[in-house]
């Protein structure tokens, strides 16, 4: 079994995180939309989204049968699905797979639910390394009104009511959403996250992910529209012999 | 007394809200077809009948994830570790819900089979064997282990007397084989292996399984007797 950083496939995998309300789906369907105009083939994989887990996660939500250990493992058998089969073959395949939400999705949740921190990394050591993890980064404040604003209900566990922190759903919510800020900020420095200020403007936000990500383009294959063919003849001839052998030997494959 | 002791990490932070598990856990192990529900059967309500309050419980019978586990099984599109953490699910959830509640409450869980059978099953699958003991690490030692041993002849028999062999049981998710047959002497000669090297690391107490039922209940019972609470 191939784990976390063993992993050395063709395609490229980048990732958004961030609290609810810090804006990453829209930056990361921003992005997918550049990707496909520029003509590469482009997988997308949101969080929770596992046709063969779907029901089981539904039930356990339901019927409030989730214990902070079974919810952690409920995501991760939905995830080790879209690992098998939404991620790993498109990687193989050598295209671009971009995933709403990841693994420190769930570090963050299930530590603020007090699931031991080091079982739960354990757990996701099959997943594949992103080349770039995107970590959206927004004052609570901030992010709580985005979410607040005109919502009339939190679901159960959303508000995190199971870690029985408070008995009103949007107390918690916000004392929940606290303890998950706290271990994003945690993991920036373990893993490497780029952190990104999701305060600045949409546009401002989406031209820096696209400079960051650019570089590891290189290499990958595109479709040639005939809107491109010019442009991708003349990105041709700039690449020299050198600038291909340092795409190899360092931001190669979705490590 | 079930002690709180753990493989490995104590994810479920038992050891800070629990003192002592008035009950006890016994694991019945072996491999597919071996008799262990037999014995089970046996060993219910003899205990019972002793006085005893018995709970038990067995693989993809969860709540949470029973029901889930098998209907992905039917499928064609499971892959090997998706099937694992199923499985690491559907015990948990048992974990949590029925065993740890009864041994709080002083009943002696006769569980058909534990993480020992789920450790093998997917290292057989290629998982690699430090990650799946280190999820498995959350479970408690049990007061005892039998494992049922036989070999791939002796069982044979007794699997195509049940009714033949079955595409799971056989490994045939890995087409281990050109047929069922060859699949399932390739699978179960692998997990048989397994067992052996789980045997000394985690104290199983061998059985032979190819001995007659009473005879092993009987082994069972004199070995179960000086577990259970007194008086």
């Amino acid at each position: 079994m191939e784990t976390y950083g063993l992993h050395q496939y063709p395609g490229r995998l980048f990732v958004v995180e961030g609290v609810d309300g810090s804006g990453k789906s829209t930056q990361i369907a921003l992005l997918r939309q550049w990707l496909i105009s520029e003509g590469y083939t482009v997988f997308f994989s949101e969080w929770n989204s596992s046709p063969l887990v779907k029901k089981t996660t539904s039930k356990g939500k339901r019927k409030q049968l989730l214990t902070p250990t079974t919810f952690s493992l409920i995501h991760a058998t939905d995830f080790a699905d879209r690992t098998e089969r939404d991620i790993i073959p498109p990687l193989k395949a050598g295209a671009i797979v971009l995933a709403d939400r990841y693994i420190y999705t769930a570090f963050a949740r299930d530590v603020a639910r007090n699931v031991d921190r080091r079982w739960v990394r354990e757990l996701y050591q099959f997943a594949v390394k992103p080349t770039v993890a995107f970590y959206y980064r927004v004052p609570l404040e901030v992010s709580l009104s985005r979410i607040l604003t005109g919502r009339t209900e939190l679901k159960y566990y959303e508000a995190g009511m199971d870690l029985g922190l408070s008995n009103d759903p949007q107390e918690s919510f916000k004392l929940f959403q606290q303890l998950i800020v706290h271990e994003y900020e945690s993991m920036i420095d373990e893993f490497g996250l780029t952190a990104m200020d999701a305060t600045l403007p949409i546009p401002e936000q989406q031209r820096r992910m696209r400079k960051i990500i650019r570089p590891y383009l290189q290499g990958i294959r595109r479709k040639r529209t005939s809107a491109q063919e010019s442009a991708w003849a003349g990105m041709a001839r700039e690449m020299r012999p050198s600038q291909i052998d340092i795409r190899r030997s360092s931001s190669g494959s979705a490590r | 007394m079930t002690k709180l002791a753990f493989y490995g990490i104590d994810a479920i932070h038992l050891r800070e809200a629990e003192e002592l598990l008035p009950g006890r856990l016994i694991v019945i192990e072996g491999t597919d077809g071996v008799g262990r529900s037999t014995q089970l059967g046996i060993l219910r309500p003899w205990l019972e009948s002793g006085g005893y309050a018995v709970v038990d419980t067995e693989m993809t019978r969860s709540v949470l994830a029973g029901a889930g586990l098998k209907r992905a099984k039917e499928g064609h599109t499971l892959g090997p570790i998706t099937l694992n953490l199923f499985y690491v699910t559907d015990f948990v959830d048992r974990f949590e819900s029925q065993i740890l509640p009864a041994l709080r409450a002083g009943f002696i869980v006769l569980t058909d089979r534990y993480i020992y059978s789920l450790m093998a099953r997917a290292i057989v699958r290629g998982a690699d064997p430090r990650w799946i003991r280190s999820i498995y690490g959350l479970a408690l030692k049990p007061d005892a282990i039998f494992y049922l041993k036989v070999s791939v002849d002796d069982l044979i028999p007794r699997v195509l007397q049940r009714g033949g062999f079955d595409y799971w049981e056989s490994g045939m998710d890995m087409r281990l084989g050109a047929d069922l047959f060859e699949s399932f002497v390739n699978y179960q000669t692998r997990l048989l292996e397994l067992f052996d090297a789980l045997t000394e690391e985690y104290h199983f107490q061998v059985i032979d399984a190819s001995l007659p039922t009473e005879q092993i209940a009987e082994q069972l019972k004199q070995r179960i007797v000086p577990l259970l609470p007194q008086g």
